[in-house]
């Protein structure tokens, strides 16, 4: 098992905006397209570094889309960031065609998603973004565990990616355990706890409960694989199979609808490949509400406890 | 690239020419609005554009943003007639395997497409990121873009004039096609647009209006806005839905339908007669 040391609580949309603030030192074709919540996205640092490359566009995010489009097609690097329900969903038709249909480099943000928004309640809480980016063509889609590994995502989107990009990050701080030495390899999965029972598959801020919930089962003599699936699209097919393969069921968990999310992502390779028992946790098939994020979390089943609870109902249906 | 008028007319003709055979091959497609738009093209490509059809990602060129895709004919017409490719290929329009999408596609590879686009309401956000862009890089390539009147219903647009007159992105020019109508019927019964001129001036743009089938008026307009402006320019061309085929000019049930072959050879013929 991998002995992660806890570095402290950090959102990943601070490591998003220290990506993107890196960036544009390194290469001045950064620019960054705003839409009003400009600090509230980790933006204001890069904002403040470099004003002449920063866009302001207002509470207008079909257009700004539209204009990231157009510095791409000038040659420069653009990165638009807000809420994901505004990024991924309120400029969706813009981001289909002309982002994804020109296949334009263009670094999308997705913030706030998930449940752990908290107070501000459904409205703001993205959780039917990436159903709809992964099925876009062209896209790459990240999903990043914690700040540091958000920061090493936005850094591989912006010079390593070459059509559009959408990285996917929350509101909270969380835990920030991944060590600054872990390589980010876009499309490459990483197994942070190797095991033979089962697989637990699990995608940004589910990342840490999943490896909570290793060891809850570990302490009940079950050893659980924990894989961080960090890029959503294109899928780590090999890993995914292996893991049914060798372990002979898989239990996703991610903040996000069921329907067209993650698990279901995996539950398409998993069916192809090499079918067996699967158990998915996400929201199923409701809005998200107000209150804190911690309470949020625990109400919706998306804790460390609910993690291990699943996986001995699975570990059941697997030896029947 | 100075043309005579007369010779530009002539240019106007055999695009419009085309435009109907192709469409007649295809079976489907929009031939009202590309057929108003033939001028408009013609003194684009022929008299205003930088560009070069043998050199088509030339950085210096000014780049053409077609925002209403669906007049992708008029489009591919004039872009064969100025030599990006031969006319013959026109006639594989819409077809499976051409590069001449119902919707102007790049992936599909036909030289002198700068954006895939036809979902109205996203070509003028686009030109504003392009103009963006080439202000920061202290460029003064302009950028045209051309949109549909129905299209302005869109409130994508707004966003995008509003963007263009806060940045006072004096080198992007906007055309609208004023042609009042829209699949529906005229635009003003669907969703009223007028006051338009006040509309496009209180969002910070220059506004000229014109006669967008006089080719003669055209020349002069397009002449005058390359003197420059502090503002974006928008040239609203009050365009003829079908024009030079006069059984169909002005009738909106033609925005979105082919001729049959026998309809593509009488518009032809009255089109060689004019
Ligand atoms: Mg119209």
């Amino acid at each position: 098992m991998n002995h992660f040391q806890l570095k402290g609580l950090k959102a990943t949309r601070t490591g998003f905006g220290e990506g993107v603030l890196e960036g544009g030192r390194k290469n001045n074709n950064v620019v960054v397209i705003g839409a009003d919540i400009t600090a509230s996205v980790g933006l204001d640092g890069f904002a403040k570094a470099f004003p002449e490359r920063f866009f302001s566009m207002g509470i207008a995010e079909q257009n700004a889309m539209g204009v990231a489009a157009g510095f791409a097609l000038e040659g420069k690097i653009p990165v638009f960031a807000t809420y994901a329900v505004f990024s991924a969903l309120r400029a969706a038709d813009q981001l289909r065609i002309s982002v994804c249909y020109n296949n334009l480099h263009v670094v999308i943000g997705g913030a706030h998603a998930g449940i752990s928004v908290g107070p501000d309640g459904a409205t703001h809480q993205a959780l039917e973004d990436l159903a709809y980016v992964r099925a876009l063509p062209n896209i790459t889609v990240f999903s990043p565990c914690d700040a540091t590994q958000a920061c090493k995502a936005t850094l591989s989107a912006l010079f390593e990616i070459k059509g559009p990009v959408y990285i996917r990050f929350g509101r909270e701080a969380v835990p920030d355990f991944t060590p600054s030495t872990l390589e980010f390899i876009p499309g490459k999965t990483q197994v942070f706890n190797e095991g033979t029972d089962l697989s637990i598959i699990a995608t940004g801020h589910l990342v840490w409960p999943a490896i909570e919930a290793s060891k809850i089962l570990s302490s009940q003599g079950i050893s659980a694989r924990v894989i961080n699936l960090h890029t959503i699209k294109p899928i780590d097919e090999e890993t995914i199979i292996r893991a049914a393969k060798e372990t002979g069921c898989i239990l996703t968990a991610e903040e996000h609808q069921l329907h067209g999310g993650m698990g279901s992502a995996v539950a398409e390779v998993v069916v192809k490949n090499y079918p067996v028992p699967m158990e998915m946790i996400g929201i199923d098939d409701s809005f998200g509400e107000s209150g804190q994020p911690d309470e949020l979390m625990k109400k919706f089943g998306l804790t460390a406890e609910n993690i291990a609870l699943n996986a001995a109902h699975l570990l059941k249906r697997k030896n029947n | 690239m100075e043309n005579s008028i007369e010779h530009l007319r002539n240019i106007a003709r055999s695009i419009r020419i085309w435009v109907i055979k192709s469409l007649a091959e295809a079976g489907s497609g929009h031939l009202g609005g590309s057929l108003g738009l033939a001028d408009v093209f013609t003194m684009l490509y022929f008299n205003v554009l930088k560009h070069d059809s043998q050199n088509p990602a030339w950085p210096g060129r000014d780049r053409f943003i077609l925002s209403i895709g669906h007049v992708a004919p008029v489009f591919y017409s004039t872009l064969a007639h100025a030599g990006y490719f031969p006319l013959e290929e026109l006639l594989t329009l819409r077809k499976l395997g051409s590069r001449l999408q119902g919707h102007p596609g790049k992936e599909h590879g036909l030289p002198g497409i700068e954006l895939s686009a036809g979902s109205l309401g996203q070509g003028l956000s686009v030109s504003v990121g392009l103009s963006l862009g080439f202000r920061l890089d202290g460029l003064d390539n302009k950028v045209y873009c051309l949109l549909g009147d129905g299209e302005l219903q869109e409130g994508s647009v707004w966003e995008a004039a509003m963007a263009a007159g806060h940045y006072h992105l004096n080198h992007l020019i906007a055309i609208v096609d004023r042609n009042g109508l829209q699949i529906d019927g005229s635009t003003e019964k669907v969703m009223r647009l007028e006051p338009l001129r006040q509309k496009w001036e209180a969002f910070g743009w220059e506004v000229t209006e014109c006669d967008g089938n006089n080719m003669e008026e055209l020349s002069f307009i397009f002449g005058k806005l390359a003197q420059g402006s502090s503002k974006p320019q928008v040239v609203i061309a009050k365009t003829v839905m079908g024009k030079g085929v006069s059984t169909i000019e002005g009738d909106y049930r033609w925005h979105g339908k082919a001729p049959t072959r026998a309809e593509a050879e009488r518009f032809i013929e009255e089109i060689l007669n004019i």
